[in-house]
């Protein structure tokens, strides 16, 4: 089912992680090695153009995922294709390059992400060095281009010669975006890019997420855990839970009539800030352990509606939903 | 009107500097009346974390409350010895942190954290205050309470080390609970879970609670009233729903405005230009007056709390004042 205008491919993506005890505790306290499988199976494809939105909870593997996607992690098995390449098979250096540089990451922490020793010009120029757009000896073409990124993201040039401890979250992260966008990408892995910041400075980056996608045709897969954010960004959404796709859908669908449970009970879950007094279920239980998860559909333990099969047979992803109840409803 | 359980007024904290001292609150009032869940809202270095450590004498030097006055149950309590705060902090006021690691002791069994708690407030026995612990502890929601009683908190998850906290801020039986960003730290769907958790054990208990969060979400969900800080002020305060629905301060607009929402799918949110000012650079007037679409002439004095109806808002939109003086004029 390869679409016609996929910019990424995610085919039967995993990761395993070795989370063991070192060798000697092992054999001294004759524990087998443990095993935590992070990603799990993953298909999915993104559409030029398009936000793709991947919300979980903590441990559900969107973070693992997103950094298989842009080559920081090694999958354990599957594959990612962007615009046809495979990043883990292409010999081919030129290639391989030529796709790194359309790819880009903005992270959570902007207090993290950016070096604190170097100069916020600097910061920006660095992909323009590294993927050699700088215009020749000297890098002539890297002043104007810094000058003209800070002015798209909402700063001013002057605040090139500035260090990033002279900035706040908002700016920082503004200043991450411009990094981002320096060398031309088309696509963008955000991880989490409002998490750290205020609620009206998370409305400036949002905003300008979205004129940046329109001015720059980008397209961008979003992961967070904040389903209001998720809501007005993504075109598309995708659940996952312990590692796994539960669900995925156009926005407007899946927030209208979500078809998975656990989608059901984290849209129930968010504090209803128009007082509407909508009718909710209560939810119960927490994710449990992924170094141990349940047998059957992972779910089961805390869905209201599980059935017998759900302890036993794990659903299969169909029709974009992976529920035994959903299958049955047709 | 009842007496207020606790009543703030005129609140200023200050941070001594080498460059002489910052006031991190400045001219904070409000009250909480008994068994009332009043909310408090604010982004980053609003003040409201410090509002909290302040009643509670948390305060870290070299922080210090320099003038103003804080009440409990009509005695003062913000110019007490060490040793009379401890009775209270823990007593009379219980207080649940955002991160529940840095609540609970890592070398010390649960059920023996929660037995000394209620052994230094409550005159009982070690053996009923065990028992109270495992009644607490169930009260919580912890599954099979008698086998975890005896845990190390690092043997629980992050959603039940919470409930172990509130346990311990509860089972005192105080008469206010401080919790500050309670569920910031927890997934959705637990976060669900433990607000309603403190709002139905407080309620049971009679407690009144300063909730303070950044999230107006859970704000909405969980308090009577709600006051709405800014650069170290009260910008707003009144209930929950009026507030929430027509929010009367330009700050209090443009936030509830930013909040992207479930129901509606906005092709832009609002946004406040710029960002709160520091500690350092809190312009003379009205702090917001910088960043406000609506700002004129009058606010480059600082305004008051305005009453509005039943609701108190620090802008010089709402004060008819200087029309009547010239009327009669």
């Amino acid at each position: 089912m390869k679409s016609a205008d996929a910019i990424v491919e995610v085919r039967g993506l995993s990761r395993v992680f070795d989370v063991s005890a070192p060798l000697i505790s092992r054999l001294i306290d004759r524990e087998p090695r443990r095993r935590l499988t992070a990603v799990d199976g993953l298909d999915f494809s993104i559409q030029r153009g398009e936000t793709f939105g991947l919300v979980g909870e903590s441990g559900s593997g969107k973070s693992t995922l997103a950094r298989m996607v842009v080559g920081l992690v090694e999958p354990s098995r599957g594959r990612v294709i962007v615009d046809g390449v495979d990043l883990a098979e292409t010999r081919d250096r030129a290639a391989r390059r030529a796709v790194r540089r359309r790819m880009q990451m903005i992270f959570q922490d902007p207090f993290a992400s950016l070096n604190p020793r170097w100069r916020v010009g600097d910061i920006i120029a660095e992909p323009i060095r590294a993927f050699g757009d700088a215009g020749g000896r000297g890098g002539r073409a890297i002043r104007p281009r810094v000058d003209e990124l800070l002015e798209l993201v909402g700063l001013h040039p002057a605040d090139a010669r500035k260090f990033p401890h002279e900035f706040s979250g908002g700016q920082r992260q503004r200043i991450a975006i411009a990094r981002a966008i320096a060398v031309h990408p088309d696509f963008i892995v955000c991880d989490e890019p409002t998490s750290a910041l205020d609620v009206s400075i998370q409305a400036q980056i949002l905003n300008l997420m979205r004129d940046l996608q329109q001015r720059l045709g980008l397209t961008y897969l979003l992961i967070t855990h904040n389903l209001a954010v998720v809501r007005f960004m993504a075109t598309r959404v995708g659940v996952m839970y312990l590692g796994r796709l539960v669900e995925i859908g156009e926005t407007d669908a899946l927030f209208a009539r979500p078809r998975h449970p656990y989608t059901r009970m984290l849209l129930d879950a968010v504090p209803d800030l128009s007082m509407s007094g909508r009718p909710r279920i209560a939810i119960g239980g927490e994710p449990p352990n992924p170094i141990d998860p349940p047998p059957g559909c992972p779910f089961h333990p805390r869905c209201p509606r599980a059935i017998a099969i759900c302890k036993i047979e794990r659903p299969a992803f169909r029709d974009n939903v992976a529920c035994h109840l959903a299958a049955a409803e047709g | 009107m009842t007496r207020p359980l606790l009543s703030v007024r005129a609140l200023r904290v200050e941070f001594a500097t080498r460059r002489g001292p910052l006031v991190a609150l400045d001219g904070v009032s409000f009250d909480i009346a008994p068994g009332e869940v009043l909310g408090v809202v604010g982004e980053s270095g609003a003040g409201k974390s410090l509002t909290g450590l302040a009643i509670v004498g948390l305060l870290d030097p070299p922080g210090r409350i320099a003038d103003g006055e804080i009440r409990l149950d009509g005695e003062r309590i913000d110019n007490l010895p060490p040793a009379r705060m401890r009775d209270i902090r823990g007593g009379r006021i219980g207080v649940i942190f955002q991160d529940p690691l840095t609540s609970l002791n890592p070398l010390m069994r649960i059920g023996d954290q929660l037995a000394e708690t209620i052994m230094a407030h409550k005159s009982v026995g070690r053996r009923q205050a065990r028992a109270q612990a495992l009644a607490w502890l169930g009260e919580v929601g912890i599954p099979s309470p008698e086998k975890r009683i005896d845990g190390y908190p690092h043997e629980f998850s992050g959603g039940m080390r919470q409930r172990v906290v509130i346990a311990l801020a509860l089972c005192a039986e105080p008469r206010l609970v401080i919790a500050d960003e309670p569920t910031t730290a927890l997934d959705v769907s637990v976060q669900a879970q433990i607000i309603a958790l403190i709002k139905n054990l407080t309620r049971r208990h009679g407690a009144a609670v300063m909730l303070i969060t950044h999230d107006m979400g859970v704000i909405a969900e969980t308090a009577d009233r709600v006051a709405v800080m800014y650069a170290g002020r009260i910008v707003e305060i009144g209930a929950v729903r009026e507030l929430v629905r027509h929010p009367l301060h330009p700050y209090t607009q443009g936030l509830m405005a930013a909040i992207p929402t479930l129901d509606i799918r906005a092709d832009r949110l609002m946004q406040i230009p710029g960002a709160m000012p520091r500690l350092s650079a809190i312009p003379r007037g009205c702090a917001f007056a910088p960043r406000c679409p609506k700002a004129f002439e009058r606010c480059a004095a600082r305004p008051p709390l305005i009453t509005v109806g039943d609701r108190g808002a620090a802008c010089w939109l709402y004060d008819r004042a200087p029309a009547a003086a010239d009327a009669r004029n």
